[in-house]
């Protein structure tokens, strides 16, 4: 008979604590009891990829011993307006009960998170360590809150704020900063809106003396920002400011002479209306770029292709697509270890700025980047063969985010729906993660995605589809599937239940303008009692009959039970 | 939350430039019960140019309507006003793409041809202001589009009242400017 010895609690533990990533904690926990125990003594990172999942009550009593915390809130299709303003996900209940369980809280991310000016306030006067704070497509926050964490984050090494637009536009927060402080190592401020006083920002860059990332908004000038580049030589990620102003006589040859320096420099943004005429000045610190984000500089082909030559180095590149079919040619033959790619349109509302790009540039790129495995491209006309060339090109493809902005536009060519496009893409790419769907398409795609898409975790749909058996499909034969958002298709009750032994293993499903009706929801609602089965309306009735089409729904899975702070035209079923 | 946003400059208008605004939006009651039955969606003309008639859609494209850069005017906003800027979207002939600008923002005739000048990289005609005739061939002129329709040489009415007229503006090669009404 053997006898197993069963490890000491403090071996075991000393062993998972080196376990980082937190889906392996979550399947180490399952193990049994005393991993379990080892697992929650010992975690230090928490990833909560839906707000209404779980409660912080819950949170707090299983882990004692957090100091980062990852929140993420509402739904992706809140980045297009499609969710009505105050829907929730506001971050205060949450620091609350940090103040009380976690007073060594030292990192926060939130992502699509509401954040008061109080929270700030709270935050900044709970926690004596913390360092870092990363907010990503937050609001609700003036510079009062970005004041009070100034003032008060005496240890912070991280302020970082993408796409965050505040309610007010004083840049005055940057002084807060006091005298004393130089512990920053990452700011962030690059697409903040306010005004920044540029006297206070070369004092506090000057005194934090371990800046590696630096991103100031377009109320800072370039000819502002080359003078304290000279204080900040270990700088690796900058975003430069607005355009030059004016280019004073000896400008162009110190700018030349500041970048030729930057030799630390990995990655690039911001270049708000970079002009032909100084472009050049950046060559210089260009060879050792990893990452060229563009999005805020439309430039033309010509000029492009000049500057890409100087970035043979790339690896991540984010262009609008003034840069035409002829700058991605330029891409193709310049950047051979280009791994991603996204090509965002410039004005996606007013089209007659130019042709934007095609299918030809897409195949150009996949031609000279056999490394390339994310794309985002926003297009004006694709192709079947096209779609098939670039898979045949770029087998890794973990993230495809196709979009043909006319929505349901079929083939430029042949005229026939783009489901041999996806068809391809799924055969061909067995490691896709990420799809994203567009043009003309019928339940063939779905069939395809249902039959090949072993991997796939994250999947949009827009405008696609014949009848329920689209979404049938996908549901019955992705099994890595986590979120599914759908937008006007023609999918309906049937579909919405054929996934109801789907759900529970997902985060989330959105669907809008779809055939969804209130009856539906509320048999899955009855059938799942596990899932938060929410139907967002206009009218802020009481759910409606159950033959009216329910417009919008947002289905997740939930410990925590019904939201308690739904505004009243959130419904729970 | 949207002070800063002007969501009003961003809003969707698929239709071609200048001429459909008055339809997309008599289009837009009937859009929810399009949108409705979306299997009946037209299929759209397959050549790649925009179709004639489209409909406004909601969060389409899938772009962050935080993008500010394609839509406000270059140079800081004006802090004193509450955003509700003059748009109007300038094209120059061989430019790859348009820029919008805010008239509000400038003063005079010369603070915008300056500007446009820096903007595009082009040398506009001097005289824009005082005579009509005696245009360099080689440079560009800048024109715009009334309320009328019409297109005229900027410079031919008062400042402040081409503030109040002025729809969009074209910068045109000074050969094809000839023969625009002027007065």
């Amino acid at each position: 008979q053997l006898h197993s010895p069963t490890f000491p609690d403090e071996v075991l533990e000393k062993v998972i604590a080196l376990i980082d990533s937190h889906k392996d904690r979550n399947s180490v926990s399952l193990v049994c009891r005393d991993w379990y125990n080892a697992e929650r003594w010992t975690r230090s990172k928490l990833f909560i990829g839906n707000c209404y999942a779980v409660s912080p009550e819950t949170v707090a009593k299983r882990f004692p011993r957090i100091k980062s915390v990852v929140l993420k809130g509402k739904p992706r299709f809140s980045d297009f307006n499609m969710l009505p303003p105050d829907w929730g996900a506001n971050v205060h209940s949450w620091l609350v009960h940090f103040s009380v369980t976690y007073p060594f809280l030292e990192e926060l991310r939130l992502k699509r998170m509401v954040i008061n000016d109080e929270s700030f306030r709270l935050l900044a006067d709970s926690f004596p360590c913390f360092k870092s704070l990363s907010l990503l497509n937050c609001d609700g926050f003036s510079s009062d809150g970005l004041k009070a964490i100034a003032r008060n984050c005496k240890n912070l090494t991280e302020l970082d704020i993408q796409d965050c637009p505040m309610i007010d536009d004083d840049g005055d927060w940057i002084g807060e900063f006091p005298e004393n402080f130089t512990s920053l190592q990452v700011l962030n401020f690059g697409r903040l809106n306010g005004d920044v006083n540029f006297d206070d920002l070369e004092r506090l860059i000057t005194r934090c003396r371990s800046l590696r990332v630096l991103k100031v908004n377009e109320s800072i000038s370039l000819d502002q920002i080359h003078r304290v580049l000279v204080n900040v030589p270990q700088l690796v990620e900058l975003g430069i400011g607005a355009s030059l102003q004016a280019l004073l006589p000896g400008l162009y040859e110190e700018l030349e002479s500041t970048f030729n320096k930057c030799r630390n420099i990995k990655a690039l943004s911001g270049l708000w209306d970079a002009n032909s005429f100084y472009l050049p000045v950046f060559y210089g610190a260009c060879f050792g770029l990893t990452f060229l984000n563009l999005t805020d500089s439309p430039l033309g082909p010509a000029d492009f292709s000049k500057l890409l030559v100087q970035c043979p180095n790339l690896r991540r590149l984010w262009v609008l697509d003034t840069v035409e079919d002829k700058g991605l040619d330029a891409v193709g033959s310049s950047c051979a270890s280009l791994e991603e790619l996204r090509v965002l349109p410039y004005d996606p509302y007013d089209l007659d700025y130019g042709p934007g790009v095609t299918e030809a540039g897409f195949v150009a790129v996949s031609e000279g980047c056999p490394k390339l495995h994310y794309v985002l491209y926003f297009c004006r006309s694709m192709t079947n063969d096209a779609v098939k060339a670039v898979v045949r090109n770029c087998p890794d493809f973990t993230h495809f985010r196709l979009c043909i902005m006319n929505p349901s536009q079929p083939d430029r060519l042949t005229d026939e729906p783009m489901d041999e496009a996806f068809g391809a893409v799924v055969r061909t790419c067995r490691k896709l993660k990420r799809l994203s769907i567009s043009g003309l398409l019928t339940d063939a795609t779905f069939e395809y995605i249902g039959k090949y898409a072993k991997s796939l975790e994250t999947l949009s749909v827009a405008f696609a589809g014949s009848s329920d058996r689209g979404m049938e499909c996908v549901l019955e034969g992705c099994p890595k599937l986590r979120k599914l958002e759908i937008r006007d298709c023609p999918f309906g009750d049937g579909a919405l239940l054929s996934g109801i032994g789907k759900y529970e293993g997902m985060r989330s499903l959105w669907m809008s303008s779809c055939r969804v009706t209130v009856g539906g929801c509320r048999r899955l609602a009855r059938e799942l009692p596990r899932l938060n089965v929410e139907v967002i309306e206009d009218g802020g009735g009481g759910g409606g009959d159950d033959d009216v089409l329910a417009e919008k729904i947002y289905v997740y899975r939930s410990v925590a039970g019904p939201r308690r702070d739904a505004p009243p035209f959130v419904i729970t079923l | 939350m949207d002070l800063s946003l002007n969501l009003e400059a961003t809003e969707l208008r698929l239709g071609l430039p200048g001429g459909d605004e008055m339809r997309s939006s008599a289009s837009t009651s009937s859009l929810f019960h399009i949108k409705r039955s979306s299997s009946e969606i037209e299929k759209n003309s397959s050549n790649g140019s925009c179709p004639v008639q489209k409909q406004q859609v909601v969060g389409w494209p899938p772009v962050r309507s935080f993008r500010k850069n394609a839509l406000l005017q270059q140079g800081r906003k004006d802090d004193s006003e509450n955003g509700s800027g003059i748009f109007v979207k300038v094209s120059m002939d061989g430019a790859p793409y348009l820029r919008k600008i805010d008239l509000r923002f400038y003063k005079n005739y010369s603070d915008l041809l300056k500007a446009l000048e820096d903007m595009f990289k082009c040398k506009i005609g001097k005289s824009v202001y005082s005579e009509m005739e005696g245009y360099n061939a080689s440079e560009y002129a800048p024109t715009y589009e009334d309320k009328d329709g019409d297109w005229m040489l900027a410079g031919d009415v008062p400042w402040e009242m081409f503030v109040t007229c002025c729809r969009r503006m074209r910068i045109m090669r000074a050969s094809e400017a000839k023969g625009l009404g002027g007065g």
